[in-house]
């Protein structure tokens, strides 16, 4: 099913409420603003987010002889998307699933879903370092993965549980693209003083100690978060946090090209 | 692989739905491996053939392990990052703190992200097996702390474990750690409702579980997740003792203008809680001394003073053990 997929890249982080599904999604959209064909693929069962940040909750995805039809975010299906999120009647209700359950489901969402022709397809993950992730990881094996992005926020505390992740990532011989500090700093809308909230530079200092490629610095912003399937980059252009997405972007497509 | 494939493309598309749908219908049950919910379960053959029946001998262990423990608590987020650990070492401190006289220990199940070493202020501590079991890590005299983070030899190391490990893991920490006579244990666990909690609900349920304390952000996408949490402490009958918001706003250092900076389009936790019928506890402010505070493991509470954070905590504090005590 992955056969006409040029890059897949994964999204990581040890640790929870870093930003993964709004890098994920705002990356998507960054990407298909710029030309490509993009598949996102929610892999956090128990917390879906993917389908809340690009406004497709309530849409169904339908069986066709082929496999899954993904769920389109635009008209002309430049964006697809999978995830539990679409499968369930009820937006509260908790899949309670033991890790068998939720490996048969991530094999399933990698094998049954007609993908098409994609440029990139863009994989958002659940924190932690576990069935999803082994299960990813062993599924990629046979197929040509570009390498993951690791998310990550300021402060140690979160530092420390994604050193975890990059320890998984260099364990199982995942290539690791670069590095990504989100809600490094906050600008008040008042006065302009940037308060460092949950620090600042950890990311950057980390991607030097363990010598990753850093690729950029997202400030908190609330404005980010209300996007709900708008592209950041055509919404907000000058702000910082479109530079930085509008970079990563082309710093993927460019590394590809060397 | 091949087994799900076929299954999936056979089947309409409401089928998808039902496969979801449809609990598990629990090992204990004449159903077990025969329901409709058990195609395409891994375990299904497990549970067809009665393996799996009969209670787990680790229930009985955590009971008698348990039980001089007065209160048991649980701290529960479906979303990551929204503050569960820090809000543990909040509680714990404050609880510990306004009662000398009382025993607090915080058990830290996340086992691929442990955040409590950090955050209590003894990382680099190792625990130490004596005849009675693990000791824990004491923070303060009356304050207990036991993480698989005090087991890990680096901060680097990872947990690259499946869920059968996890749970024995979790087993052992609930009922092989010497606390003590406690009045207070807390338990932070990962985000999810997986795993770790299907083990901690299971092995907690003849111990006595006092409840669970719920912790969100105020966004949407925070609460869209915490909803699924508050739905599963309903399926696995865990009472819930209230929800706790934490990076309510921020207030600038520099001209006190309070921004939303996880602005709560949806009326945040407060209107979470009166939509689903559960108590409120209180909010707790985007304070960055905390957030360093956390960091560097310093005891924040004496940091704090006099601070809205402090006032609200004390209320968050107040309210817990009055639901404790019901």
């Amino acid at each position: 099913m992955l056969d006409n997929v040029k890059h897949i890249i994964l999204i990581l982080s040890g640790k929870g409420g870093v930003g993964k599904s709004t890098v994920s999604t705002q990356l998507a959209l960054t990407l298909k603003e710029k030309g490509f064909k993009v598949g996102l693929l929610d892999i956090d069962l128990c917390g879906p987010s993917v389908p809340y940040l690009l406004e497709l909750e309530n849409k169904d995805v339908h069986q066709s002889e082929g496999g899954w039809i993904p769920v389109y975010a635009d008209k002309d299906q430049r964006l697809a998307v999978m995830s539990i999120g679409f499968l369930l009647n009820n937006r509260n209700a908790a899949v309670v699933w033991r890790g068998p359950k939720k490996t048969a489901m991530v094999k399933q969402f990698l094998t049954d879903v007609c993908w098409g022709d994609l440029d990139y397809l863009i994989i958002d993950t659940p924190p932690g370092t576990s069935d999803e992730h082994i299960t990813i990881m062993e599924s990629l094996k046979t197929t040509k993965c570009d390498g993951a992005i690791i998310i990550t926020t300021p402060q140690l505390v979160a530092i420390e549980d994604v050193r975890k992740e990059i320890t998984f990532c260099k364990k199982t011989g995942i290539p690791i693209i670069g590095l990504i500090e989100n809600m490094s700093g906050f600008v008040c809308p008042t006065c302009s003083e940037c308060t460092n909230i949950f620090s600042k530079g950890g990311g950057e200092s980390l991607s030097k100690l363990l010598d990753i490629t850093f690729l950029g610095t997202l400030p908190i912003d609330p404005r980010v978060g209300k996007l709900l399937g708008k592209a950041c980059t055509t919404e907000h252009p000058d702000s910082p946090s479109s530079k930085t997405f509008s970079s990563i972007a082309d710093q993927l497509v460019h590394t590809e090209n060397k | 692989m091949a087994t799900t494939t076929e299954v999936s493309q056979n089947v309409p598309e409401l089928a998808i739905k039902s496969f979801l749908f449809v609990d598990c219908p629990g090992t204990q049950s004449e159903d077990a491996g025969k329901a409709s919910a058990c195609s395409g379960c891994p375990n299904q053959n497990i549970c067809a053939s009665g393996a799996a029946k009969g209670p787990d001998p680790g229930i009985e262990l955590v009971k008698n392990r348990l039980k001089d423990v007065e209160n048991k608590i649980l701290i529960l987020s479906g979303k990551g990052g929204v503050g569960k650990s820090t809000v543990t070492a909040l509680l714990s401190r404050s609880i510990a703190a306004l009662n000398p006289d009382m025993n607090v220990a915080v058990l830290d199940i996340d086992v691929c992200g442990p955040s409590a070493p950090r955050v209590m202020g003894v990382a680099g501590e190792q625990v130490h097996q004596s005849g009675f079991g693990w000791s824990p890590v004491y923070v303060d005299d009356n304050l207990s702390v036991m993480s698989i983070g005090f087991l890990l030899s680096s901060v680097d190391d990872a947990i690259i474990w499946r869920g059968p490990k996890k749970n024995g893991m979790i087993r052992q920490f609930l009922s092989e750690v010497d606390w003590g006579k406690l009045d207070y244990l807390l338990i932070d666990t990962p985000p999810g409702t997986s795993d770790e909690h299907l083990s901690v609900s299971t092995y907690l349920s003849q111990a006595n579980l006092t409840g669970a304390i719920i912790v969100t952000t105020p966004q949407e996408v925070a609460l869209l997740d915490v909803r699924k949490e508050i739905d599963f402490c309903r399926k696995v009958n865990i009472k819930i003792l209230g929800v706790v918001e934490n990076m309510s706003s921020f207030v600038c250092p520099c001209c006190q203008t309070e921004s939303e900076i996880f602005p709560a389009t949806t009326g945040g936790a407060k209107q979470m809680c009166s939509d689903m019928n559960i108590p409120y506890l209180g909010s707790l402010p985007l304070n960055p001394v905390i957030a360093r505070g956390c960091d560097e493991g310093r005891n924040i509470i004496a940091e704090l003073g006099d601070s809205p954070s402090t006032k609200n905590l004390t209320a968050v504090v107040e309210k817990i053990i009055e639901a404790c005590r019901q």
